[in-house]
């Protein structure tokens, strides 16, 4: 693996690699003494260009746990206002001598175009609506660990899907793994050409989650802005949550091995009840956790590279 | 100056020689010889009435780092054209008939492409208030073009002043279609599967058509000419067409980049490829072809719109809007069009030259080539391969979506009031 930039660049064993190195890393995370020799002497900046507090401490904890040197940056604003390029920016901090980028930045593609013009290894850490590539391994991570295998398991994806790039990342991911995808949101929170992508990548749409919920393994619920409904997607938080929201009535529709999952930050009482989110058969937490242990898999991989320690060294390895 | 130019086609109507003198075209037939003129070899070549571009950004005053008027001239006359308009959407806005005056002298001091400004439609483009619309008319520059193109004159009640004003003087608004409520401010693409997939924000097809809509109701109400700029859906052109078979005075360009380059380019996130109005896809291309060749669209326009390279390295959805356009027009014409059998090389000399110049009210322009006529004229190679070399460009910017294409066919020769500007492909 070269770069991450979106879940299109690894294939199923690239992605099932991934994760059974994220298990061996879970282990690694229960051990009283945590951290691992294997990135000692690798830099690794987490350059953020937009607001994170979950995603960029779940990188800054995986990289240290891998002895990385660790350095964030917060380039919050426009590098536009500033009169300085994104290149400019990015070739700045490149220039420092890192060997890996892991970038949030608030426009989609941002990541892909600055992996173009730099030699260290970019890491997206989600760029605009496009894609969240870890955020959609965690998920796969924590629902396989929970329901095995994820071939031809059905999982619906719930909520502001256009505005998405959990949605993006989750769905390749989902498909490159097996499952059986289906969107649910009303018309307005549809991705546009929704209908010919779906028809083209194999997975379903649909605007009832009450039909489509007894049918699945899993639900994924996506968090919907409030500040969604001055666009014009919908009309009422109400509305919305009688339509699209798990509540306590539509648990009740849920197949009793079906898993609910949400990448967070949750909006309780509009996408999803309490009762959904602090279920038993709830994931939420077991994201959170999984995060680490996957982000830590997803910097092995990009920079341990043939230099790095072998897997079993690494997991059998003594902790420094 | 005297000029022999020997052999050449004349756009369909068989070889011919041309005399020119003083910056006329005294003669046209068989001409042994002229005594002390310089002779053009024109054999295998067409002639071309001197290319007229309704719709360039030259970005003097205010971005002189993208291009001036005398680098856009430059690129102007290797693209074939003897006139260019230039936008209003410089810093300060021609918005005033001082302003408009400043372009047009510019442009003269330079001398290589005759440069007639267009005039803002409102004040600083704002979409308020008129601009000095007829103070811009009664310049020296004699504006008759309006457009507050970059942006689109959304406000029916504005548009419908502004088309009702300039019919005192002949005026035309060129329109800038793109209704700003169907999309939201960060759109930077074409709304549809790809953008979807893409997470861009889009235009829908429709932001567009619902403008062109509107625009050929209010032509008809008001008995006013109304120029599209650069259509780029089939929407549009079903509108457009529409309203011509009712005796609306519309007309339409369409841009070189929406004849040949199509928004799946967007994959990747290069910015050079981000334009307004954007790529769309290749159904919409092809019907764009089509009505250029049927004649529903009126006229090729560059949309020449250069860019400071540290304006386009930026994350997609920041990156400036627009590409370059002047010096590869004629190619992609004659690439797409001519070579694809939709259009004979008379029927170019119309869409680029011959209607521009009609549309802008280019009095000297667009004439045919014939005795007593202007010698504005532009010597074509329809067999020649090219190979786009953007850092070869005399544009001062470099975002250029062509880059490494080859196209068969490209100008040998620009001609402007009886001297060369260009001969033999380079700046004369």
């Amino acid at each position: 693996m070269r770069h991450l930039l979106s879940m299109h660049d690894l294939d199923r064993d690239e992605v099932l690699q991934l994760l059974d190195t994220a298990a061996s890393m879970h282990d690694v995370q229960r051990r009283e003494v945590k951290k691992l020799p294997t990135l000692r002497g690798r830099t690794v900046v987490n350059l953020f260009f937009e607001d994170s507090t979950r995603t960029r401490s779940s990188f800054e904890i995986a990289g240290k746990w891998l002895s990385a040197d660790v350095i964030n940056i917060s380039a919050k604003g426009s590098s536009v206002s500033k009169g300085e390029s994104l290149r400019d920016t990015v070739l700045t901090v490149a220039a420092m001598g890192v060997d890996g980028l892991v970038i949030r930045h608030q426009a989609s593609g941002a990541t892909l175009q600055v992996s173009k013009w730099i030699d260290a290894v970019v890491i997206n850490a989600g760029d605009g609506m496009h894609e969240h590539p870890t955020q959609a391994l965690l998920d796969a991570y924590t629902i396989r660990h929970r329901l095995g295998d994820l071939e031809g398991r059905h999982i619906a994806i719930v909520g502001d899907l256009t505005h998405s790039r959990v949605l993006r990342s989750n769905l390749i991911c989902l498909k490159t793994l097996g499952a059986r995808v289906t969107l649910v949101a009303p018309p307005t929170l549809m991705p546009s050409g929704i209908d010919g992508w779906a028809a083209k990548d194999g997975f379903d749409t649909s605007y009832d989650l009450d039909a489509v919920l007894p049918t699945v393994d899993g639900a994924m619920m996506l968090r919907v802005q409030r500040e969604r409904m001055s666009g014009g997607f919908f009309p009422t938080a109400r509305e919305y949550t009688v339509g699209y929201g798990l509540t306590r009535e539509r648990l009740e529709l849920l197949p009793d091995h079906a898993v609910i999952a949400h990448p967070g930050p949750m909006n309780r009482g509009l996408e999803i009840a309490a009762d959904a989110a602090d279920s038993a058969r709830s994931l939420i937490l077991d994201q959170v956790s999984a995060g680490v242990a996957v982000r830590m898999a997803v910097l092995y991989h990009a920079l341990a590279g043939e230099q790095g320690v072998g897997e079993r060294e690494l997991v059998e390895g003594k902790s420094v | 100056m005297t000029l022999l130019i020997k052999g050449a086609d004349l756009a369909g109507a068989g070889r011919q020689d041309l005399l020119v003198e003083d910056g006329l075209i005294t003669e046209v037939g068989s001409i042994g010889s002229a005594g002390g003129a310089e002779v053009i070899d024109a054999d295998g070549l067409v002639a071309l009435p001197g290319l007229v571009d309704l719709h360039t950004h030259l970005r003097e005053p205010g971005r002189e780092d993208a291009e001036t008027i005398r680098s856009g001239s430059e690129a102007a006359a290797m693209g074939g054209y003897t006139a260019v308009l230039a936008m209003a959407n410089t810093t300060p806005v021609t918005d005033t008939g001082e302003a408009a005056e400043r372009i047009l002298d510019l442009g003269e001091r330079v001398g290589l492409v005759d440069v007639q400004p267009v005039g803002a439609v409102t004040k600083g483009l704002a979409g308020e208030e008129l601009a000095e619309l007829g103070l811009m008319a009664r310049s020296r520059a004699r504006v008759r073009v309006f457009s507050d193109d970059g942006r689109c004159v959304h406000d029916a009640r504005v548009m419908r002043r502004a088309l009702e004003y300039v019919r005192a003087f002949g005026g035309v608004i060129s329109q800038h279609s793109q209704d700003p409520q169907l999309a939201t401010s960060a759109a930077c693409c074409h709304e549809g599967e790809l953008s979807g997939r893409l997470g861009l924000p889009g235009w829908p097809g429709v932001a567009e058509e619902t403008i062109v809509a509107r625009d050929m109701m209010l032509a008809r109400h008001t008995g006013s000419r109304v120029h599209v700029a650069h259509v780029s859906t089939a929407g549009s052109v079903e509108v457009i067409r529409w309203a011509k078979d009712r005796g609306i005075a519309v007309t339409a360009e369409v841009t070189p980049h929406h004849l040949a380059l199509t928004t799946d380019l967007l994959a990747d996130y290069d910015p050079v490829y981000k334009v307004n109005p954007p790529l769309r896809p290749v159904e919409d291309v092809q019907v764009l072809r089509d009505a250029l060749a049927d004649g529903t669209i009126d006229a090729v326009a560059t949309d020449h719109a250069p860019h400071a390279r540290h304006d386009k390295e930026h994350a997609f959805a920041d990156a400036a809007f627009g590409m370059l356009g002047l010096e590869t027009a004629l190619s992609v014409v004659s690439e797409v069009m001519v070579r694809s059998g939709l259009m004979d090389w008379a029927a170019v000399a119309e869409a680029m030259a011959v209607r521009p110049a009609r549309i802008a009210g280019l009095e000297g322009h667009g004439r045919p080539l014939a005795e007593g006529e202007p010698a504005n004229l532009t010597l074509v190679d329809p067999e020649q391969k090219v190979t786009v070399d953007a850092a070869a460009s005399r544009s001062l910017s470099r975002n250029n979506p062509w880059h490494a294409r080859t196209f068969t066919g490209a100008v040998h020769a620009t001609i402007l009031r009886g001297r060369p500007t260009v001969l033999k492909g380079t700046l004369a």
